[in-house]
C-alpha cells in the first residue's frame, strides 16, 4: 500500500468520526471539536492531492498547501466565533443546550460536561 | 457567460473596488472607533453603491462580461475577478438593499443608544457582509468562493445574536454549526475537483470537468453544503429562529441577501462549472425538495403566531420557488442553458431580496410600534402604522405575483419554460406557490386592516424616514418587471408584454382568491371576517373541513419540529449528499 493510500484512508477516517461526531453529540464543545476533526481531514486530503501533483514530476504541488493554510485559518476563526458564541450563551442561559425548546436546567458548565 | 479572461478587460478593476471598498470601511470603523462607526458606513454605502451602479453601466460595452487578473497573472497560476449579467444585477440588488437598510438602521443604531456593542457590531456587520457578497458575486474561482461563503457565515452569525439574549445566542450557535457542516462539505468537494483537474478556475473547470466518478461526487458534496447554507427544506433547522430573533434591520439582511450569496454559488457550480454533468433527475430532485419547501413552510407560516417567525417562514418557502428552475433550464441535449429559466430564477431571486427585506422592516415597525408582533393582536394596526402595513402590502403583492413585480414577470418566464419542456407538474407548483404567498399576505393584512376593538395605544412612534426607506425598497420590488433587463439577463419582451392584459388578469385573481381560501382554512386564528353576520354563515358552513385542514396543518407543523431537531437534520442532510450523487450516477 502506497504512502498516498494510506494517507487517503487517514482522511477518510477523520472525516468520518468528525462527522459522527457533528451528529451525534449534543453538547456544543464537543461538536465544535468534531468539526476541527472533520477539517482535519479535508485538510489532510487536500496534503494527498498535493502529493499526487509529485507523482506528475512537478516536486510538490504547492498550490494545495495555499489552499489548506487558508483553509486552517478558516476553521480557526470559525471555532474562535464558536466558542465566543458558547460562553456568551453559557453566561447568559446558565447551560449550553442546543435543544429548541427553552434552556431550562443549569446543569452542563461550559466545557460541555 | 463568463469570459475566458486571459487578461483584464477596461473597467475591470471595477470588481476590485466593490470588494475593496467595504473592507476598507470595516478596517477604517475598528481604527476610527465606535463614535464614527456610522459615520464610516454612511461614506462607504454611497461609494459601494456607486460602485455597483458603474458595473451596471460599464457591463454592455464589454459584450455583457468584465475580468480583472489579480496581479496580471491569468489562471490557471492566478485568481481572476468576473462579473457577468447576472453578477452585475446581484451587486446592484444588494447596494439598493443595504443602502435601503442603512437608513432605516440610521435611528435604531446611533452610536449613543442604550446598549453600546450592538450599533459598533451592526455597522461593521453590516460592511462586511456587503464585502463578503460582492467577493461572491465577482469570484472567479471555487476556493475564492469558499473563502467569501465563510467570510459571509461569520459576518452573518453575530447579527443574530445582537440582542444578546439567551435564545437568540442558541439560534446563532445552531446557525454557525449547521453552516460549518455545510462549509467543510464544499470544502471537501473543492479538493476533489481541484484533485481531479489541478485547477478551480470556474471556466477552466467548465472546460476540462467530465462526468468522472469523482467529480459527481464533489458536485454531490458541494451541492449539499451550499444547500445547508441556503437553507433549502429539509436542512432549514437554523433558519426560523434565527431570522425571526435578529432585529428587524439584520433579519431584512439576513433573509434578503445572506441566504442569496450561497444560492448564488450554487448557480455558479450548476450553470458555469458543470452544464453539462447535472442530469435532469438531479435537476428534478432539487425542484421537488424546493417544492416541499413552497408547501411546508407555507403551512407552517399560517400557524405562526408571531409575525416575525411568520415571515420567516415564508422566507423558508421562497428558496424553495428558487429551486423550481433548476428542471425548467435544460435544453434539448440535456445541458443545463443560461437562458429563460436562469433569467427567471435570478428574477425571483432579486424580486425576494427586496420584497422580503422590505416586507421585515415593516414588521420591525410594527413590533417597534405595538411592543408584540402577535398577528391576532394588530387589529388597527392599518389606522394607527399606515406607513408600514402599506409597506407589508406592497411587498406581498410583489411577492405573490402582482404585475409588474419581478415576481410576476419571474413566474412568467418560468411557466413558459415549463410548456417549452413540457414539465406541466412544475407549472402546479408555480401557481400553488404563488397562492401560498398570497394566503399568509391576506392573512396578515386582514388583521391590520380590521378595526380594533379599542384604540390603539402606540408603545413608541416608529421614525418617519425608517417607514419611507422600507416603502421604497417594497415599490422598486413591485416596479422591477418594468425595468429594462436584456443588457443582463436573457428575458424577452414577449414575455414583459404578457404581463398586462385579462389573461394575466384572470390569473392574479386565482391566485388572490386561492390565497383567501388558503388562509382561511389552513390558520388556526380566529378570522376578523368570523364577526361579520355574513361571515359567521361562511365560517359554519365550512367549519367541517376547516378542522380537517387545520388538523392536517398541525400535522405538518409537529413534522417540521421533528424535521428541526439536530441530528434529524444532519441525517437528511447525509440523505441528500447520497440521494444526489446516486441521481448524477444514473444520469452519466
Amino acid at each position: 500500500m502506497s504512502s498516498v493510500s494510506v494517507f487517503g484512508l487517514c482522511a477518510a477516517a477523520a472525516v468520518g468520526l468528525g462527522l459522527y461526531g457533528l451528529i451525534t453529540n449534543p453538547q456544543p464543545l464537543r461538536k465544535i471539536v468534531a468539526f476541527n476533526l472533520l477539517g482535519s481531514g479535508v485538510f489532510l486530503l487536500f496534503g494527498i492531492v498535493g502529493r499526487r501533483g509529485a507523482a506528475a514530476g512537478v516536486g510538490n504541488d504547492p498550490v494545495p498547501q495555499a489552499l489548506v493554510i487558508t483553509g486552517i485559518v478558516v476553521a480557526f476563526s470559525a471555532t474562535a466565533l464558536a466558542i465566543a458564541l458558547l460562553l456568551r450563551l453559557f453566561h447568559a442561559a446558565g447551560s449550553t443546550t442546543l435543544s429548541s425548546r427553552a434552556p431550562t436546567s443549569p446543569r452542563s458548565d461550559p466545557s460541555g460536561g | 457567460m463568463l469570459s475566458p479572461a486571459l487578461e483584464t478587460s477596461a473597467g475591470g478593476f471595477l470588481l476590485v473596488l466593490s470588494i475593496v471598498v467595504p473592507v476598507a470601511g470595516v478596517l477604517l470603523a475598528f481604527a476610527l472607533g465606535d463614535r464614527y462607526v456610522r459615520l464610516v458606513a454612511f461614506t462607504v454605502v454611497p461609494v459601494g453603491s456607486t460602485i455597483a451602479a458603474a458595473v451596471l453601466l460599464v457591463l454592455p460595452q464589454n459584450d455583457g462580461h468584465l475580468a480583472y487578473l489579480l496581479g496580471a497573472w491569468p489562471p490557471p497560476l492566478g485568481v481572476a475577478l468576473r462579473a457577468d449579467g447576472s453578477s452585475a444585477v446581484m451587486l446592484a440588488t444588494t447596494a439598493i438593499v443595504i443602502c435601503v437598510v442603512a437608513v432605516f438602521a440610521a435611528s435604531d443604531f446611533r452610536p449613543a443608544s442604550g446598549n453600546r456593542r450592538a450599533p459598533f457590531a451592526f455597522w461593521i456587520l453590516l460592511l462586511a457582509i456587503w464585502a463578503a457578497l460582492n467577493t461572491i458575486f465577482v469570484g472567479g474561482d471555487l476556493f475564492t468562493l469558499y473563502v467569501a461563503l465563510e467570510l459571509l457565515t461569520f459576518a452573518a452569525v453575530p447579527l443574530v445574536s445582537l440582542e444578546g439574549r439567551a435564545e437568540t445566542l442558541q439560534a446563532a450557535l445552531r446557525y454557525l454549526l449547521f453552516a460549518l457542516l455545510g462549509s467543510i462539505l464544499y470544502l471537501m468537494g473543492t479538493a476533489l475537483f481541484y484533485g481531479l483537474y489541478g485547477t478551480l478556475d470556474i471556466v477552466l473547470l467548465s472546460h476540462r470537468a467530465s462526468a468522472e466518478p469523482g467529480a459527481l461526487i464533489a458536485a454531490a458534496l458541494m451541492t449539499t453544503g451550499l444547500l445547508a447554507k441556503t437553507a433549502l427544506f429539509p436542512l432549514h433547522l437554523w433558519l426560523p429562529p434565527a431570522h425571526a430573533g435578529a432585529p428587524a434591520a439584520a433579519s431584512a439582511i439576513l433573509s434578503g441577501l445572506v441566504v442569496k450569496g450561497s444560492f448564488f454559488i450554487l448557480l455558479r457550480l450548476w450553470f458555469n462549472v458543470r452544464p453539462g454533468m447535472s442530469g435532469f433527475a438531479a435537476a428534478q430532485f432539487l425542484a421537488a425538495l424546493g417544492a416541499g419547501a413552497i408547501v411546508v413552510g407555507s403551512i407552517v407560516a399560517l400557524r405562526q403566531e408571531r409575525l416575525k417567525l411568520l415571515v420567516a417562514y415564508s422566507t423558508l418557502a421562497q428558496i424553495g420557488y428558487l429551486f423550481l428552475m433548476f428542471p425548467l433550464a435544460f435544453n434539448a441535449s440535456g445541458q443545463l442553458e443560461s437562458g429563460q429559466a436562469l433569467a427567471g430564477g435570478l428574477l425571483q431571486t432579486v424580486s425576494h431580496a427586496t420584497a422580503k427585506a422590505a416586507m421585515f422592516l415593516a414588521v420591525g415597525s410594527i413590533y417597534a410600534g405595538f411592543g408584540h408582533d402577535r398577528v391576532t393582536g394588530i387589529r388597527g394596526a392599518a389606522r394607527a402604522l399606515p406607513l408600514s402595513v402599506m409597506t407589508f402590502a406592497l411587498a406581498g403583492f410583489a411577492l405573490m405575483g402582482v404585475q409588474p413585480g419581478g415576481a410576476a414577470l419571474a413566474k412568467e418566464l418560468l411557466l413558459q419554460e415549463t410548456a417549452r419542456t413540457g414539465q406541466w407538474w412544475w407549472a402546479g407548483v408555480l401557481q400553488v406557490g404563488g397562492m401560498f404567498t398570497a394566503a399568509y399576505v391576506v392573512l396578515v393584512l386582514a388583521h391590520a386592516l380590521s378595526p380594533p376593538d379599542q384604540p390603539v395605544a402606540l408603545v413608541a412612534k416608529p421614525p418617519r424616514s425608517s417607514g419611507l426607506a422600507a416603502l421604497a425598497l417594497a415599490l422598486c420590488s413591485l416596479l422591477l418587471g418594468l425595468l429594462p433587463w436584456e443588457p443582463y439577463l436573457p428575458i424577452t419582451y414577449a414575455a414583459e408584454s404578457k404581463l398586462f392584459g385579462v389573461e394575466a388578469l384572470v390569473k392574479l385573481l386565482v391566485t388572490v382568491f386561492g390565497g383567501a381560501a388558503l388562509a382561511i382554512l389552513l390558520s388556526p386564528w380566529p378570522h376578523p371576517l368570523a364577526f361579520s353576520a355574513a361571515g359567521k354563515t361562511i365560517m359554519h358552513l365550512i367549519a367541517p373541513l376547516r378542522r380537517t385542514c387545520i388538523g392536517l396543518g398541525s400535522l405538518v407543523e409537529t413534522g417540521d419540529g421533528v424535521l428541526r431537531q439536530w441530528s434529524t437534520a444532519s441525517i437528511s442532510l447525509l440523505l441528500v449528499a447520497l440521494l444526489l450523487a446516486a441521481l448524477m450516477f444514473v444520469a452519466n
